[in-house]
């Protein structure tokens, strides 16, 4: 343990922790604007200094550890007015459009700049005039707001593994950006939207979309209806002062129904969809051999969009059951459509998602398109959802509980859990067993595959035979299981998995690049432990118990994997090497 | 060359008979650049043409820039003599007068910075040059004088009166130096001619009241065999440099320890800026508990105005490899480096032929001279970024990164290069060693100061007369290095202020010159030892000009991965520019000081922390320069910066040259 | 040959010649390849490689980027951002002569700046737009050469020519001029 002294209070803390680190146990907040609670620390803004007694250079507490007898001091005279004239330098190479930026109001450099009191420009502001870049229609690139801090590109490379953003030049000139003049469209970006959720300030943004959404509710010849994702339930309560993890499902579809949607439905029950055709084709290919292990799942967009880039090798092993969305989708304008005599044509479906990459993903192929339209016509992301609720004058968290509409609306605990990682493993495993065996799974709960460890493994026994699971989240995690894999194919050896989950986003959906800002560990935990509470709370947990599943496949579907099922839930993979690595 | 066995080189310890004649010319960029290959190539044709022997052969460079291409000359019978602005009709006139009829050449050669008190043996040479005002030049007259006062004494077969190029003591007057003993005589009138002739020609009896005492401020370590070796030969470097001989001093004689104990001892620190002590990096590099480590040598002098290294680096090789050879034995390194600038080609090209030529005598690879020790290196090539000379940066540089600094700690010493501890020294350093080694750590904490032991070699350039590589004891004063070694400012103009430390450090005006440099000193005054450079201004140069200029460097150069250095040295830049055209405003002075602290104060790196020092010690100095601008106005402004001046000149220039 | 560099009424430039600075592109590949290879394809030589290859073809072009990302098995972004950070590397096209004025320190003081408006007047470029359009030069400054005793300093093509004045700074272009036009 080393200790020390902060503004002359003694602390304690175990050896390599960051004076920053340190200055919270004893109550001491030492601003800093590019310093990520999960992230390493990239040294950029120069926000953190302190001073360590008789040293007479200022030291960056972000990335400094505490030494034995340290005695520092965090806030003086100098060291605040140090602070406040790098600010300005900051604010002076920063468009002052507070007020028409997505980010205003929840702006991390608005904010020090409010705590600063930073009150007049004393330096001329130099911004380098640069179009922004929209080329994905998921996430917008606003490169005038960038403030170099470097959280975007250490997560894009390092845990993502995506390299779709790097720094390019030097000095002055020094620019994040998709290298080599190229769009982010053209970039190998797989749309995950974790640099917008990483990012201090509006350079990095969803694509708003919301304006599209008043206009089509405004529209008396649509008739529009909306699903929410499994996780959204459970974050959206952030974006109005509650704690992550508060569950707000019915409050939710009370809040769309007043913005005018038609009907309600939950992405929840098209997960459960998702399980039954998932499990179905595990079962196939595991009991009776009929495709390739280990089977991998398919339901994040972002990790689709990987695979093709970078792992196309695996496009056999890839589930070709829909994500939910697409499920519900492509249900709404077929089955549902059809139960309430509406004209497919008129339906509008909404989807709100805690993704960026799930705008991308409605137009992926033509497989989107299953229900003769585009099966989801706009998909926003919590955010989104947020500011429409903010706009609309509901008062959100007041509103009475509401139910979903039925047909498309029903869901169980598994299809729930799909919102965190492991989720999707652990309700197909349920399912998969109970196909396999006949029986129930003693417990429900498949403990291994939750948390926020990067690769998760576990086995479960089925008719005797060991089914080894296992699951990556953080796409700089996936290359390490599949190479497993591969090797064990090279060697000619059995399989080290049978089934794999993949989600992109460390976390899975619960930190999704359209989530609420501010995501770290702890809020990804505690929204995680939200949805496996819905869970808990949720009389029936397997998705093939799903009242409204069991329907829909008697009335519409015939059974999983059927040729219609194989027609309006399922797709295709294409190898796209575009950036061969 | 065979591997070499520890007694093979013990053998060339001994003193083996010097060559009897030669012809030293040196090949150094400076020099190539001012014709010394055309000059090598016509002292062959002519020695050829009247069938002559005296070998030819290339060396370093003494470091005399002003002089170049500098050729040096020894003949039986004559002292050995540098020649100064040697061209390839000067080559001719050596060979047909100097190595052919023993008669030196007027204005070409230089006076030996040797200067003894007393003559014991006869007078041979009378080098002449009035080192007072250039315009009235007494020099031709003196010389007539002497071989005037010579025939009268029937002298004249026996003493040549040459007019030196350089005496190496300027604003004495007329100066006279007696060769070749080397006694020099200043402010020597008409009256003295006769006395020097009889008493001192005729009788080698020194005159006292003419005699010029002051010892030689410079002492040669670092540049011991600049000049005096062929840096492109191992056999040079071995039989007349004590080549190598350190190392197998250390490597037979002594352990690890003993070697650190010796740097320790020495009071070495590094020269590359910051002063840390050698011995002290070492010993920490090598404490780290690690099954590889590395040792770097930093060559990427980016300081605008710095080529010491690059002159030690072209100039003898050999000794900074031996300074890094006994550096990995004192750390337990097997992997070293050689960071080099690219524009530096020549420096590159006898660096990796130093390192070819060590691994065939066995110096450097496998178990080097059987002692078990294992160490090889290798040459990266810097790629265009100053801060490259940043610890952590030229790390991520040679890893194939951006080249942009890391938080330290981790410092290099515990984890740097692959994550291995790693000690970088500069060139400078590394050359220093082997001299250490060998004459033992008390031997250099002879010169230099209380905390800045030995000797620091400066390049001093600029306004200043005689622009070349200095090296002094620590503690030498300013103005000994400018006047009484570099013979002061260019064209007799006053002297404003003398910066050092290139872009990282600061002016130090007229009326600090008699600090005596230290790295504690310069820090005092606001500025920095830095690598070395020392440019010379006079009274007509800007202070905020110069700020500017090397704002702009620090700007241009900048990693741009921290906020402070990147955006607080760019707009740093944009009110010194609107300053110095004359519209800045009251309030401009102020805001550049906040900048400055916070730069200081909160960059990341070495390079953002002292980039605001040239316009902290202007701001110093000559704040009321900063004022007179703002007060002045653009007219002002161009009056001072002499925009409307240069560029006016620029385009007559121009135009008579492109229209015939 | 060489353009004469002239804008003729529309503004446009007039290229008479336009050496290609870079080989065919397959042979382009080869010549990575062969570059990448000889360095063990080891991505912690990407300095050095990109040395090499700039050495080849004058500049960096985007495509002989991707394919050194692509054969050392690492991101396109990583050589972008290596390429585009040292002074070295040039992304667009280099003349075929390199003329680099020694903006150090000592040849600043001693008017270097002067010498550089000249030349450039002279080949009609710019700091933005330093090569000509013809290929034939390209004019830049460069950090100090440590030549200071000869400072000013004019570097084209590695040869050091010192104590420069802007009139002696044209002629040596001229004279390169007259020599790529003589047949």
């Amino acid at each position: 343990m080393i200790k020390a002294r902060i503004n002359d209070l003694p602390v304690e803390v175990p050896e390599g922790t960051t004076i920053l680190d340190a200055a919270r146990q004893v109550q001491v907040c030492i601003p800093t604007l590019c310093k990520h609670r999960d992230l390493l620390s990239t040294a950029a803004c120069g926000i953190c200094i302190v001073r360590n007694k008789g040293g007479n250079k200022m030291i960056r507490a972000c990335c400094t550890p505490l030494e034995n007898g340290m005695e520092i001091t965090t806030h003086d005279r100098d060291i605040v007015e140090v602070r406040r004239s790098t600010l300005e330098l900051i604010l002076s190479n920063h468009p002052n459009g507070c007020l028409t930026c997505e980010r205003n109001g929840e702006c991390e450099l608005q904010k020090l700049a409010a705590d600063f009191n930073i009150n007049q420009e004393a330096i001329k502001r130099y911004v380098k005039e640069t179009p922004p870049d929209t080329s994905t229609g998921s996430i917008v690139i606003d490169f005038t707001k960038c403030i170099k801090c470097g959280r975007c590109i250490q997560v894009c490379q390092e845990m993502q593994d995506v390299w779709a953003l790097s720094f390019l030049e030097r000095g002055i000139n020094t620019r994040m950006a998709p290298a080599g003049d190229i769009t982010l469209a053209e970039s190998p970006c797989v749309k995950c939207g974790q640099c917008s959720a990483h990012c201090p300030t509006g350079a990095i943004v969803e694509n708003d979309e919301t304006q599209t959404i008043w206009e089509a509710l405004h529209d008396p010849n649509k008739v529009c209806v909306v699903q929410i994702a499994p996780s959204v339930r459970v974050t959206v309560g952030e974006a109005f002062g509650l704690p992550p993890g508060t569950n707000l499902t019915r409050k939710l579809y009370s809040a769309l129904r007043r913005l005018g949607f038609k009907a309600v439905f939950d992405t929840n029950f098209a997960a459960d969809v998702t399980i039954v055709e998932e499990a179905s084709e595990f079962i196939e290919r595991f009991a009776h051999k009929r495709g390739a292990l280990p089977l991998i799942t398919s339901c994040c967009p972002s990790w689709t969009d990987f695979m093709e880039k970078n792992h196309w090798d695996f496009i056999d092993n890839f589930s070709t059951a829909k994500s939910p969305q697409q499920m519900l989708g492509v249900l709404a304008k077929t089955y549902y459509a059809e139960k309430l005599g509406i004209d497919p044509a008129k339906l509008y479906m909404v989807s709100i998602m805690p993704c960026t990459a799930k705008k991308y993903e409605l137009t992926r192929t033509e497989e989107m398109y299953a229900s003769g339209f585009k099966d989801v016509d706009v998909a926003i992301t919590t955010r989104e959802l947020a500011r429409m609720l903010k706009q609309s004058g509901i008062e959100f968290l007041s509103l009475p509980d509401a139910e979903a509409d039925s047909l498309l609306g029903d869901y169980t605990g598994a299809g729930t859990i799909f919102g965190a990682t492991g989720g999707v493993m652990e309700a197909a495993v349920r399912t998969a067993y109970f196909y396999a065996t006949g029986k129930k799974l003693k417990s429900l709960d498949l403990e291994a595959v939750r948390g926020l460890q990067g690769v998760k493994e576990g086995t479960v026994d089925i008719n005797g035979t060991p089914v080894r699971v296992a699951v990556a989240h953080g796409l700089a995690n996936v290359e390490d299981v599949l190479n497993r894999v591969r090797e064990a194919q090279k060697a000619g050896k059995e399989t080290p998995y049978h089934f794999i989950e993949v989600m992109a986003c460390p976390g899975g959906c619960i930190g999704g690049g359209g989530q609420p800002y501010g995501v770290d560990n702890e809020r990804r935990q505690k929204r995680a432990a939200g949805l496996y509470q819905d869970d808990r709370d949720k009389q029936i947990r397997c998705s093939h118990e799903n009242p409204e599943v069991i329907r829909l496949y008697k009335e519409f579907l015939d059974k999983p994997l059927s040729t219609k099922a194989h027609h309006l839930l399922h797709t295709r993979y294409t190898a796209r090497p575009l950036y061969k690595r | 060359m065979k591997p070499l066995t520890p007694t093979d080189l013990e053998a060339y310890n001994r003193p083996n008979g010097e060559m009897k004649e030669w012809i030293r010319v040196q090949l150094d960029t400076g020099g190539i650049a001012a014709g010394a290959e055309e000059a090598l190539a016509e002292f062959t044709r002519v020695r050829d043409e009247n069938h002559q022997t005296i070998p030819v052969l290339r060396v370093g460079s003494v470091g005399y820039s002003f002089a170049d291409p500098v050729v040096e000359v020894k003949c039986p019978g004559l002292p050995r003599i540098l020649y100064g602005q040697v061209s390839a009709e000067v080559a001719g006139l050596i060979i047909r007068e100097h190595v052919m009829k023993k008669r030196l050449i007027d204005d070409h050669a230089i006076a030996t910075r040797q200067r003894r008190l007393t003559i014991d043996q006869p007078v041979t040479q009378i080098l002449v040059r009035d080192t007072g005002a250039d315009l009235s030049s007494k020099t031709e007259f003196f010389q007539f004088t002497f071989v005037e006062e010579l025939k009268r004494r029937n002298l004249t077969e026996r003493v040549q009166v040459v007019r030196a190029f350089d005496m190496g003591v300027y604003h004495e007057g007329v100066v006279v130096q007696l060769l070749p003993s080397g006694v020099t005589y200043t402010n020597v009138l008409a009256a003295d001619v006769a006395r020097i002739v009889t008493e001192s020609v005729a009788k080698k009896r020194v005159l006292d009241d003419l005699l010029f005492k002051q010892p030689n401020p410079q002492v040669r370590i670092v540049l011991r065999n600049c000049g005096e070796v062929d840096p492109d030969s191992l056999e040079d470097y071995l039989t007349m440099a004590r080549g190598y001989q350190a190392l197998r001093r250390a490597l037979t004689e002594m352990t690890p320890e003993k070697v650190i104990a010796e740097m320790k001892a020495s009071g070495l620190r590094g020269r590359g800026g910051a002063g840390f002590p050698t011995w002290l990096k070492w010993q920490l590099t090598g404490a780290q508990k690690s099954a590889e480590r590395y040792v770097i040598c930093n060559g990427d002098e980016g300081d605008p105005g710095a080529f010491m290294d690059r002159s030690v680096l072209e100039s003898d090789p050999h000794s900074v490899l031996e300074g890094m050879i006994l550096a990995a034995f004192a750390m337990g390194s097997t992997h070293g480096y050689f960071y080099i600038r690219a524009e530096y080609p020549k420096a590159v090209e006898r660096v990796e032929r130093a390192l070819v030529q060590a691994r065939e005598a066995g110096l450097l690879g496998k178990n080097i001279l059987g002692s078990g020790f294992s160490f090889d290196a290798k040459v990266r090539l810097g790629a265009g970024a100053f801060v490259c000379g940043e610890e952590t940066a030229l790390i991520a540089s040679i890893e194939g990164k951006r080249g942009s600094p890391s938080p330290r700690p981790p410092y290099p010493s515990v984890k740097g290069l692959w994550g291995k501890p790693t000690a970088i020294n500069n060139v400078e350093t590394l050359a220093n060693v082997p001299a250490i080694i060998l004459n033992g750590g008390a031997w250099y904490a002879k010169n230099g100061t209380d905390a800045s032991k030995g000797t620091k070699v400066f390049a001093v350039t600029g306004k200043v007369k005689n622009a070349q590589l200095v090296e002094v004891p620590m503690g030498t004063t300013l103005r000994q290095i400018v006047f009484d070694i570099c013979g002061g400012v260019l064209d007799d103009k006053d002297l404003k202020a003398v910066q050092t430390g290139g872009p990282s450090g600061g002016v130090i005006p007229d009326k600090h010159l008699d600090t005596p440099v230290s790295y504690e000193t310069l820090q005092q005054l606001g500025s920095i030892m830095g690598s070395g450079g020392m440019l010379v201004m006079d009274k007509t140069d800007s202070m905020v000009e110069v700020a500017k200029f090397y704002l702009r460097f620090c700007v241009d150069e900048s990693c741009g991965k921290c906020a402070p250095c990147r955006i607080g040295g760019y707009q740093m830049l944009q009110i010194l520019d609107r300053i110095t055209r004359g519209r800045g405003t009251a309030a401009d002075v102020g805001i550049l000081r906040r900048i400055c602290t916070a730069m200081q104060k909160a960059s990341l790196c070495g390079l953002g922390q002292t980039a605001p020092n040239p316009v902290l010690s202007t701001l110093r100095y000559f704040e009321e320069e900063y004022k007179a601008y703002i007060e002045g106005g653009p007219s002002y402004a161009r009056k001072i910066s002499g925009r409307g001046q240069t560029v006016e000149t620029t385009k007559e220039t121009a135009k008579a040259a492109v229209t015939p | 040959m060489i353009s004469n560099l002239n804008h003729d009424l529309n503004g446009t430039v007039a290229v008479t010649t336009a050496p290609a600075p870079a080989a065919h592109p397959a042979g382009r590949a080869a010549a990575i390849t062969r570059i990448v290879e000889k360095h063990g394809r080891r991505s912690s030589r990407l300095v050095p490689i990109l040395q090499e290859v700039q050495e080849e073809f004058r500049y960096l072009p985007p495509d002989a980027l991707a394919l050194v990302a692509e054969k050392l098995n690492v991101a396109p972004a990583r050589v972008f951002g290596v390429a585009t950070f040292y002074a070295h590397f040039a992304i667009k096209p280099k003349g075929k002569h390199l003329v680099r004025l020694c903006d150090g320190t000592a040849c600043h003081v001693k008017d270097s700046i002067p010498i550089l408006d000249a030349i450039r007047r002279r080949l009609g470029v710019d700091a933005r737009h330093p090569t000509t359009p013809d290929l034939m030069f390209t004019v830049e400054t460069v950090a100090c050469l440590g030549a200071c005793g000869l400072a000013p300093v004019v570097v084209v093509d590695d040869q050091v020519h010192g104590a420069m004045t802007p009139a002696k700074g044209v002629a040596l272009v001229e004279s390169m001029i007259a020599k790529e036009a003589a047949p």
